[in-house]
């Protein structure tokens, strides 16, 4: 790791979504960071709480969500941020990719009227320059016969084209921080590679910083410098992308390389039982009641975060075992 | 655009048609034998049958209806049987009257409705929004449960009576003839029969608003919008937008209902327009009357149908494909 700051930091973030004894803790303690030029992935299964941590990154929670722990983007403290200064934040330092391109964008307005606003908001100038902007990152992102399309309304595009729009308008600010939710998996399989590569490609291109959420280890391998896998509103194991993919600490990880279907048709073996209520985690470990190498101590206490190599830490009682073995 | 205007009114053709066949219908499903009203108790076969050919009531139905709809293309529904004046006058006086409480009920009741609807759907978070969205929805709710001639008789004691600030009924000194709206004196007469009028609007409105707004504020693309940096007053014209053609639905029914007076309203103001007169004619069994105002209304409504369609279809770009 380099002495440089972070980009992006999220310090202790506990997210709860209610209150009394039903409310749900989505997110339990998480902290990470990302530095600039960094594609950090987010891996876990739905409900892990990956998306919730990152809209608390530009604080877009519901307002029935109770957010404690810094939350942190260029030094700067979210959570007490003004309401201009907010807004500089979303769309300006960072903007977001959301996973429904079918959902994401107003269907009433047209892809460059909506992608010109996000300009006009943070760079001002008039109207035609905000449009000439939008024509530039629209051909930024290869959506053929961008002139054309601009005046599109999005029920009008693709899937596919339709999610270029989504990050044609999250790049048309020149953002440092991009926040992807998922955004491929909502796409064919064949246009899911070809908008990877893009956001790949542009994160290179524009150097920016980069959270990608995603319940697809493929992806995450693809792109990823870093990986975080979540499990029940924790990060369980963190560290380089090919340590994590490669040797595997924790055994959720573990079970989710194993659960891959594998290219020689082998069958996956999947993880048995299912995640825990997030209205009553367990007082120990949230894997261990499905864990294949549980211990009396996993259910005792939640294991602490364990370095266990160089940027890497692991939530796991037998860290040391594992890593001998 | 074109092709989408040329089909919505052919779709209002066989409406009407529908409509005009029901209005001349009436006189056949109304209870009595409408010839009973023009004829002596003690008329003999010969009289019955005379009077029958020269009403022609004699020639089969599809004839009768073609007639009687010629002449209703032509504005003429035969006399009123009450005044002896021709139907297409006293309709037309009575529209004309009518529309003078629309004119300003109309505006009013949508900026009022549409505005209570949206402050309650865009209401912040909190207590201080969750008040503010209680108060709204109360007034809707009340605005629709309460009678609104009700009302009107309440205003009519409050401020006619009591307080003496405004007229208690009536079109002013000229009457309906010398009435104008241009003139200060005059527009006091206007005054309670409008603000009675469109409590039941705004209310119906309000609710139908903050529903709307509702909705599509829970929808992604308004996350999308947050993230872009835009400002709340910005964020709220892109749900608006989002809502406006739901709204302008409701609003069109409105408008109609607005459109067509009111049969309990006006008569608590003495107001001639279509209501009073509808409530007249029911009263004296004026047929040909009921005939020429329920159709007249009826193609209002038709007309503001297809006027919703059309705006709808100029704002929404998904339906303005379809």
């Amino acid at each position: 790791m380099t002495g440089a700051a972070p980009l992006a930091e999220l310090d202790d973030l506990r997210v709860q979504f209610g209150a009394g004894p039903d409310a749900v803790q989505a997110v339990r303690g998480v902290s990470l960071h990302v530095m600039p030029g960094e594609v950090l992935c987010l891996l876990g299964e739905s409900g892990s709480g990956k998306s919730v941590s990152m809209r608390a990154l530009l604080r877009l929670l519901p307002p029935q969500a109770r957010v404690t722990g810094g939350v942190q983007v260029e030094g700067q403290e979210v959570g007490r941020l003004s309401g201009r200064a907010l807004r500089a934040l979303r769309g300006g330092t960072a903007a977001m990719v959301f996973q429904e391109p079918m959902t994401a964008l107003d269907p009433v307005y047209t892809v460059g009227q909506q992608i010109a606003e996000s300009v006009q908001q943070h760079r001002g100038g008039t109207r035609a320059a905000a449009r000439a902007r939008a024509l530039e990152v629209l051909d930024l992102v290869r959506v053929p016969d961008a002139a054309r399309r601009l005046d599109a309304y999005p029920h009008e595009l693709s899937g596919g084209l339709r999610q270029r729009v989504v990050i044609a308008m999250a790049l048309a600010c020149r953002p440092r921080l991009l926040l992807a939710d998922e955004p491929t998996t909502a796409l064919d399989a064949t246009v899911q590679i070809q908008i990877l590569v893009l956001l790949r490609g542009l994160q290179r291109e524009l150097g920016m910083g980069m959270v990608l959420v995603t319940h697809d280890l493929g992806v995450a391998a693809e792109v990823s410098d870093r990986v975080a896998v979540m499990y029940a509103g924790q990060i369980v194991e963190q560290g380089p992308v090919r340590d994590v993919l490669r040797r595997p600490v924790h055994p959720y990880t573990r079970g989710l390389l194993a659960s891959v279907v594998r290219a020689d048709g082998v069958e996956a073996p999947g993880i048995p039982g299912s995640p825990p209520d997030l209205r009553r985690p367990p007082p120990g470990c949230a894997f261990a009641a499905r864990c294949p190498a549980a211990v009396g101590a996993c259910s005792a206490a939640v294991p602490a975060e364990q370095k266990v190599g160089p940027g890497r830490t692991a939530r796991c009682v037998r860290v040391g075992e594992s890593v001998a073995a | 655009m074109a092709r989408t205007i040329l089909w919505r009114l052919l779709y209002a053709l066989p409406i009407a048609f529908g409509v005009s066949l029901v209005c001349f219908m009436l006189v056949y499903i109304a209870p009595g034998d409408p010839l009973q009203t023009v004829l002596p108790p003690d008329a003999n076969a010969e009289m019955i049958e005379i009077v029958k050919r020269a009403y022609g009531f004699d020639k089969p139905l599809p004839v009768q209806f073609a007639q009687w709809l010629w002449r209703a293309a032509h504005g003429d529904f035969g006399l009123s049987v009450a005044t002896r004046r021709p139907v297409s006058l006293e309709v037309g006086g009575a529209l004309a009257n009518t529309m003078v409480l629309a004119v300003f009920a109309v505006p009013l009741s949508f900026a009022v409705g549409a505005g209570l609807g949206t402050l309650a759907g865009c209401a912040p978070p909190g207590r201080l929004g969750r008040t503010l969205d209680r108060l709204v929805t109360g007034t809707a709710v009340m605005g629709v449960s309460v009678p609104n001639y009700w009302l009107g008789l309440v205003l009519v004691i409050v401020f006619a009576v009591e307080l003496s600030w405004l007229p208690a009924s009536g079109m002013g000194m000229g009457g309906s003839d010398g009435f104008s709206v241009l003139r200060w004196a005059d527009l006091h007469y206007l005054v309670l029969p409008v603000v009675t009028l469109a409590l039941v609007p705004v209310g119906i409105i309000a609710r139908s608003t903050r529903a709307a707004v509702l909705e599509v504020r829970g929808q992604d693309f308004v996350t999308t919008l947050r993230a872009k940096g835009l400002t709340e007053l910005a964020v709220v014209r892109h749900v608006l937008k989002n809502a406006a053609p739901g709204m302008l639905a409701v609003m069109g029914l409105q408008f109609g209902y607005l459109m067509g007076g009111s049969i309990l309203v006006e008569p608590v103001f003495a107001w001639p327009g279509s209501g009073t007169l509808l409530g007249r004619a029911i009263v004296n069994r004026d047929v040909p009357v009921l005939q020429g105002a329920i159709l007249s209304l009826a193609l209002i409504f038709v007309a503001t149908n297809l006027a919703v369609d059309l705006l709808q279809a100029a704002m929404d770009p998904r339906v303005r494909r379809a």
